[in-house]
């Protein structure tokens, strides 16, 4: 099981189920309780929504991963969209609502541990992890 | 009750005594309990799922399907709450927003302050209302040497912030010509180089200047594009507009203005105004240019600062005290 890494595409909406499902399955096997599953579902939406919504392709893979706890899910979504311009600006509560990009980011970093975003001309990712307490 | 605040750190205890006596001081520590969580910004779905996990203590045979109706509940609140939190930030930025543009009109105001001349024979009344929180019109006086009163009064293409800083940048400029008789021609003809390059295409200013001689009471003026101002006559007891044309500022480099001159009469009256006076709407219907002269007239007996405050009052009722475009209106009164 560790190390397994679970990938799921996205192209249209219904992905999205898919990629939340996954990491609940993944999350419950870890022995997240059902309320973190609740919240890593809700970042997977978020997430996998964002590639759907404007990149129009990507994934959201999954990985078990060793640090400040035992055991963490890594959640990982990649997209080849155009990228961000300046992530601080969709780091922002309610740029979203304006700008189009990022919506919902703030939010998945409020529900994550940890929170990171790479992004350049050829594409954004972002890396989330919860750790089991 | 002096168990209270040991109780609200303990959710299940607070239900099951709640669930046992049905007291209204349960009750009243549930109160307390969503206070302690606002304080420690807990979220909903986090009561949420505490109450879940107390109803699992308190009744481990909980039927699976109410279980389950939890974990839609929590995932509900959960969803819920990162939105609503969203919201939240964006209120209080908006708010952070509203009180710089609010110190960025006080600024403004500062800035484009200008006083009104006190000159023996001629009453001079001046009123300048925006429509949102930063003003488009502008209105300047100056007097020369000799006493010779120069009035500007101006309009950007548009409003809000983008007006007011542009304002700010054509007011500079008069400020940096000399004092002695500038005459309105010399004057637009000046700003329209400064406006033309300094501002990029689509802000225009409308603007008409005024040179008062107050010893021959002859009134030089030419306009940009500007409003047509009146001039009440006292020997036909008529206003008449006053003539004239020009091109807007910034349009076209190098434009050259018309001057005209007109005899100033004792009793006689120079209105000026922006399309905020004229063009105002009460309810689908606008209102002419005449209604606004009539109400000059109702009151031209007045100091001209009280014929401008009353005809202000007049077109802000009509309009259900809502001001659609920025109001400016200048009167200069004749009296001797």
């Amino acid at each position: 099981m560790k190390g397994a890494l679970t990938t799921v595409p996205i192209y249209k909406e219904w992905d999205i189920v898919g990629a939340r499902q996954s990491g609940r399955n993944m999350a419950k096997d870890l022995g997240f309780s059902t309320v973190d599953q609740a919240r890593i579902a809700t970042a997977i939406s978020e997430l996998a929504r964002n590639i759907y919504l404007y990149a129009g392709q990507g994934e959201v893979s999954f990985e078990e991963v060793q640090g400040d706890t035992p055991v963490g899910l890594k959640i990982i979504a990649k997209d080849n969209g155009p990228g961000i311009d300046q992530i601080s600006k969709v780091l922002e509560d309610g740029y979203s609502t304006s700008g189009g990009l990022g919506a919902g980011l703030p939010g998945v970093k409020r529900l994550m541990d940890d929170f990171d975003i790479v992004s350049n001309e050829n594409g954004t990712t972002v890396t989330v992890v919860m750790w089991l307490r | 009750m002096s168990s209270t605040r040991q109780n609200i750190n303990n959710y299940k205890e607070l239900l099951e005594q709640y669930i046992n006596t049905m007291d209204e001081a349960s009750l009243y520590q549930a109160e307390q309990y969503s206070k302690a969580s606002i304080q420690h910004n807990v979220s909903p779905d986090k009561i949420i799922e505490e109450h879940y996990k107390a109803l699992v203590e308190l009744f481990p045979n909980l039927d699976e399907r109410v279980k389950a109706s939890f974990q839609f509940l929590i995932q509900t609140m959960i969803s819920y709450s990162v939105n609503y939190q969203q919201t939240e930030e964006l209120r209080e930025k908006q708010l952070e927003l509203k009180t710089e543009i609010d110190v960025a009109a006080n600024m403004q105001n500062t800035l484009l302050s200008t006083d009104v001349p006190k000159v023996e024979n001629i009453d001079i009344g001046a009123k300048s209302v925006p429509a949102k929180l930063m003003n488009g019109d502008y209105y300047h006086f100056v007097q020369d040497d000799e006493g010779n009163i120069g009035t500007a009064i101006a309009d950007v293409i548009g409003k809000g912030i983008p007006a007011a800083f542009f304002m700010s940048m054509i007011k500079y400029a008069m400020e940096s010509f000399p004092e002695d008789r500038m005459y309105p021609k010399i004057i637009l003809e000046l700003l329209n180089r400064v406006v033309e390059r300094n501002v990029e295409s689509g802000m225009f200013v409308t603007m008409f200047y005024g040179l008062y001689d107050i010893n021959k009471h002859e009134f030089y003026y030419a306009t940009a594009g500007h409003e047509p101002g009146f001039i009440y006559r006292s020997q036909i007891q008529a206003f008449e507009e006053i003539d004239a044309k020009g091109l807007l500022l910034g349009v076209k480099k190098d434009t050259k203005y018309n001057q005209y001159v007109t005899h100033i009469q004792q009793g006689d009256m120079i209105v000026l105004l922006t399309d905020g006076v004229t063009e105002c709407r009460s309810g689908d219907r606008f209102i002419e240019r005449e209604e606004v002269l009539e109400v000059i007239d109702q009151y031209k007996e007045q100091s001209a600062q009280n014929i401008v405050d009353n005809v202000y009052k007049y077109l802000e009722r009509l309009q259900d005290f809502k001001l659609r475009d920025d109001f400016t209106l200048l009167i200069l009164k004749r009296n001797s």
